[in-house]
């Protein structure tokens, strides 16, 4: 039990500073996504079910693609600026 | 502000948070013991009110008050992004053609994937009162569900699926349904989010008294905050367009 523990608790940190590291928030958002992931793990093998649950639900799927939608809005509204400076 | 002063102002403010978390890790019972002064509270007292799931005895019947305020939070926050979101002014709303191209492979994952997720959100849902889940769970999962439409299908599809005004109303009607049961709790057991329905043999779905029906509740209120928050942001992404001037 202490050895699956402690494997969780090293891929929890490993994950994390993946996500840290990673320099383009797009690629951010994904990694974010396996982060949380990895966290669901971790949750399960300190017998938190419900927490794990929220985690999936909102760590690895909804705030990821917020993140998605709100980066192409910002890039496609950067685009139309930049066409109407042109013009 | 200068940055001078908002760098001791974040000091202060972080110091007094650092000191008080320390305080509070310290005083802990120490990680993996077996001494557990809140289980041992929290434990009987769910059983005793029938509920197998003493999470969701303690979300929805111990401290009830919490969630409620926490699902005030939810909606106070979806309100102000959805404020914030809305066409400004020089733009308009236009209904793009779906130019959404997706994998065959995708697509039928989704298919397949999209009834289930649905089947066990609900499930999550109905049962938060005796297995792990509960209303928040639950309804994120349903709106998980919902936008596989998205991923796998078209935002067009997605739109048919999802008539924002039903969704609206089960947010507001998720938050109101929550404090109606708070009230008639006063007037059933004295206080405020009392447990006063009966609570039957233990294990069953209908064995918890009010935390079967505030899971229920939550998750309709989850359920429409998450779609409303998301369709925000798609209708900015997809459909907003800046007026050309």
């Amino acid at each position: 039990m202490t050895a699956i523990l402690v494997l969780a608790l090293v891929l929890t940190a490993g994950a994390a500073t993946v996500v840290v590291l990673t320099d383009a928030p797009a690629r951010q958002a994904v990694t974010l996504s396996a982060f949380g992931l990895v966290l669901v793990l971790l949750f399960m093998v300190l017998q938190a079910p419900d927490v794990a649950l929220s985690e999936l639900g909102v760590g690895t799927a909804i705030v990821p693609l917020l993140v998605m939608l709100a980066l192409n809005t910002m890039r496609k509204d950067r685009a139309d600026r930049d066409r109407r400076d042109r013009r | 502000m200068t940055r001078r002063a908002r760098l001791l102002l974040f000091l202060c403010g972080g110091g007094v948070l650092a000191a008080l978390f320390v305080a509070g890790a310290v005083g802990m019972p120490g990680f993996g013991s077996t001494h557990h002064p809140d289980r041992d509270l929290a434990v009987p007292a769910a059983v005793s009110h029938g509920t197998a799931n003493v999470v969701s005895a303690v979300n929805f019947d111990q401290r009830a008050i919490d969630t409620f305020g926490e699902e005030t939070i939810l909606i106070a926050s979806t309100i102000g992004a959805v404020a914030l979101l809305r066409p400004a002014r020089g733009e308009t709303e236009r209904h793009p053609p779906d130019l959404g191209r997706t994998l065959e492979s995708t697509r039928l994952i989704g298919y397949l994937l999209m009834p289930l997720t649905l089947v066990l959100g609900a499930d999550v849902v109905l049962h938060g009162g005796i297995t792990p889940g509960g209303g928040f769970q639950g309804g994120v999962v349903l709106a998980t569900g919902i936008h596989l439409l998205y991923v796998t299908g078209s935002y067009p599809a997605l739109e048919r699926f999802r008539p924002m005004g039903a969704y609206r109303t089960a947010e507001a009607l998720g938050a109101a349904a929550f404090a109606a049961v708070g009230a008639a709790g006063l007037i059933g057991s004295g206080s405020f989010l009392g447990n006063f329905l009966p609570t039957g043999s233990f294990g069953q779905i209908l064995s918890t008294g009010t935390v079967q029906v505030l899971s229920a509740v939550v998750g309709v209120e989850v359920l429409g905050s998450a779609v409303v928050l998301l369709a925000a942001f798609f209708e900015q992404e997809i459909s907003v367009r800046k007026n050309e001037s």
